[in-house]
């Protein structure tokens, strides 16, 4: 019964949408990104908007597949999405972004080469997406749980924090959560029964699976949960913004690496405000405002990584040469991989229920 | 109601046309089109929104008997439908008596308010609300152990009792208003007549008032019991580790890997599951009524 309720939000959505496109004028730039990460902070708008005289208009979405949604079901409308690096192979072949002229992004060139030229964001020599920060997914852990942090994934079964774990409720994550725990390559996972089989041994020790940073930041605030898998820069977020007993781990079997970069959809209206709403993101100034001000990832662009303190998470910890060689980078995944992925996560929610 | 709406006759149906008009509108305009796309969604490989081509096939319908893991879920669902619903009669139906025929007034007035107040909050706000209370060292954890002498540990958050709380929450309103309803149309000198010719309380309970309030409370449990077994807010967020069901696996389907043509056939299936247990619950319920 709920279904039709879905679908009537959803019409009525693309109804006021339209009309939300209608009024959209030239110096408007439609951003299209999660909520509260780094587009819409309000200072930072304020910022753009005085510098070019664009007016920034948000969007948000909720999921990876929600944002490919909004983008087929609105053609026109946004100017500006963050895409996933992992996605945006898939955007590109739906035809929903188009290639970006580099050459207007005068910080473009301070963006580290290895992201910049990442087979996930060039196709054909031309560039579909801009880095702009990359993270881990990785361990967390309550600071008053541990006397010193724990250095293995291990830690997550151990049998001490019984019902204290948490962990992301997303099937890909788990999955590839469970393939670095079982020493594997999370974009080639040979062996799925020994991921079954570890993540099936890690269900009696769960708590909850968590969904948003809010979920994360208020179990610790309440002192209900030890360890769980978090990404880092919530982690950061945690610490510096909301003062709690949160820090980040990278074990030593390694974790998962994300990159999220910018793209310009087909179609867009306002192509020069989108590149300077790019160039705005990626530039040191409003990086290093973002790092202090509510704690991010880590930026693609050197420069601005290089603007931060010496002793900055993102700088020291990040760009150690160690973190490098234990993390992997998410690659595409299609959408059988994800299917299957979902069903083998449902099956182990429903085993341990 | 059906045989009221047959003896109107050919003039009565044709002034009440323009105030049928809007609700049926909207009706077709919001129900039956999108629901009648979901049925054709259901029957597809691929949604035609994500530009790929698709064919016309049964495998979402036969995924669900392939899989074991989906009828499990929803045996359980089933099972939390009929729970709720039943913890929702025992709190609720003393209530709505009381309403119908022991308050009068202005002490009526404020516990009718009271009873639909969760109405007028936004169903996240009392999740969240009810996360607070559950929790280990939540309001209901410190107060206990406040005012108890001995020390208790009470951490219902993220388990099966806690979706229970949640969901009998939010929909007790609903048993307490049509059961009020019934309740209120009992005429009191039934009640005189049978106290009078010496029947007991319970009696007089199991005799004249349950019967006749049956309508209502029959009405309340299929308001209740349709949309708890599809629920899926609550399990999330109450049930933590426990919280899967038939209806977050749906919600899955349409959010986490934009599968509709699955997610409609499982919702469709669940339709079906639902209108049968209602068609075969259907003829004990009306002699009970």
């Amino acid at each position: 019964m709920r279904m039709p309720k879905l679908t009537a939000l959803l019409t009525a959505t693309a109804v006021f949408t339209s009309v939300f496109t209608l009024a959209a004028t030239a110096a408007e730039v439609h951003v299209l990104n999660w909520k509260g990460y780094g587009a819409d902070e309000p200072w930072a708008i304020a910022a753009f908007e005085k510098a070019t005289g664009n007016k920034v208009v948000n969007d948000f979405f909720n999921s990876e597949q929600e944002m490919l949604t909004k983008l087929r079901t609105n053609p026109g409308l946004y100017d500006v999405v963050m895409i996933n690096a992992a996605f945006n192979d898939q955007a590109m072949a739906e035809k929903l972004i188009q290639p970006i002229d580099t050459s207007k992004l005068p910080n473009y060139a301070d963006i580290s080469p290895d992201k910049a030229g990442s087979p996930m964001l060039d196709h054909d020599g031309k560039v579909y997406g801009v880095p702009w920060v990359w993270g881990l997914t990785a361990l967390a852990i309550n600071e008053k749980s541990f006397d010193k942090p724990p250095t293995s994934i291990t830690e997550m079964w151990n049998e001490a924090h019984k019902g204290r774990v948490v962990i992301r409720d997303d099937a890909v994550e788990a999955v590839q959560f469970g393939a670095i725990a079982t020493g594997q390559n999370i974009n080639d996972i040979k062996d799925m029964e020994a991921v079954k089989a570890k993540l099936t041994s890690l269900m009696p020790q769960i708590k909850t699976f968590w969904s948003s940073e809010n979920d994360w930041n208020q179990m610790v605030a309440s002192n209900q949960i030890d360890i769980g898998t978090y990404w880092s820069g919530s982690a950061d977020r945690a610490k510096t913004h909301f003062k709690l007993p949160v820090s980040l781990v990278i074990p030593q079997e390694g974790a998962v690496a994300w990159l999220d970069a910018f793209s310009i959809p087909v179609g867009s209206k306002n192509v020069a405000g989108a590149e300077a709403f790019i160039n705005y993101m990626i530039d040191p100034t409003f990086y290093v405002e973002w790092v202090t001000k509510v704690g991010a990832p880590v930026s693609a662009n050197t420069k601005a990584v290089e603007a931060l303190p010496e002793d900055a998470f993102n700088r020291k910890v990040m760009g150690d040469p160690d973190v490098a060689k234990r993390i992997q980078f998410q690659a595409p995944i299609t959408d059988a991989q994800r299917e299957a992925y979902l069903a083998l996560w449902q099956q182990l929610k429903v085993d341990v229920k | 109601m059906a045989g009221q709406v047959a003896i109107g006759s050919r003039s009565g149906l044709r002034s009440a046309l323009p105030l049928l008009l809007p609700a049926y509108l909207w009706l077709t305009v919001a129900i039956f089109l999108p629901l009648s796309a979901m049925v054709f969604f259901s029957f597809m490989t691929e949604l035609p929104l994500s530009g790929k081509a698709w064919a016309f096939t049964l495998d979402n319908y036969t995924a669900f008997f392939s899989q074991g893991l989906y009828l499990t879920l929803l045996l359980a669902s089933l099972r939390l439908g009929l729970e709720v619903t039943l913890w929702c009669i025992v709190i609720g139906y003393p209530a709505a008596y009381v309403l119908a025929k022991v308050l009068k007034g202005r002490s009526r007035e404020a516990i009718f308010l009271l009873v639909i107040l969760p109405f007028w909050s936004n169903g996240l706000v009392r999740i969240f609300s009810w996360a607070m209370v559950l929790r280990e060292g939540g309001i209901l954890d410190t107060a206990l152990n406040a005012v108890l002498p001995f020390k208790i540990n009470i951490d219902l958050m993220y388990s099966y009792p806690a979706v229970i709380i949640g969901l009998v929450h939010s929909y007790v309103p609903y048993m307490v208003l049509t059961c009020y309803l019934t309740l209120q149309a009992i005429d009191d000198s039934l009640i005189e007549a049978g106290r009078s010719l010496g029947a007991s309380r319970l009696q007089m309970l199991k005799r004249v008032i349950i019967p006749l309030s049956m309508p209502g409370l029959v009405a309340g449990a299929a308001l209740i019991f349709v949309p708890v077994v599809g629920s899926f807010m609550e399990p999330r967020i109450l049930g933590g580790r426990t919280g899967t069901f038939y209806g977050t696996v749906i919600e899955d389907q349409f959010v986490a890997v934009f599968n509709w043509p699955l997610g409609a056939a499982l919702s469709f299936i669940l339709l079906a599951v639902v209108l049968a247990i209602l068609a075969l619950a259907a003829p004990v319920l009306r002699r009970a009524a």
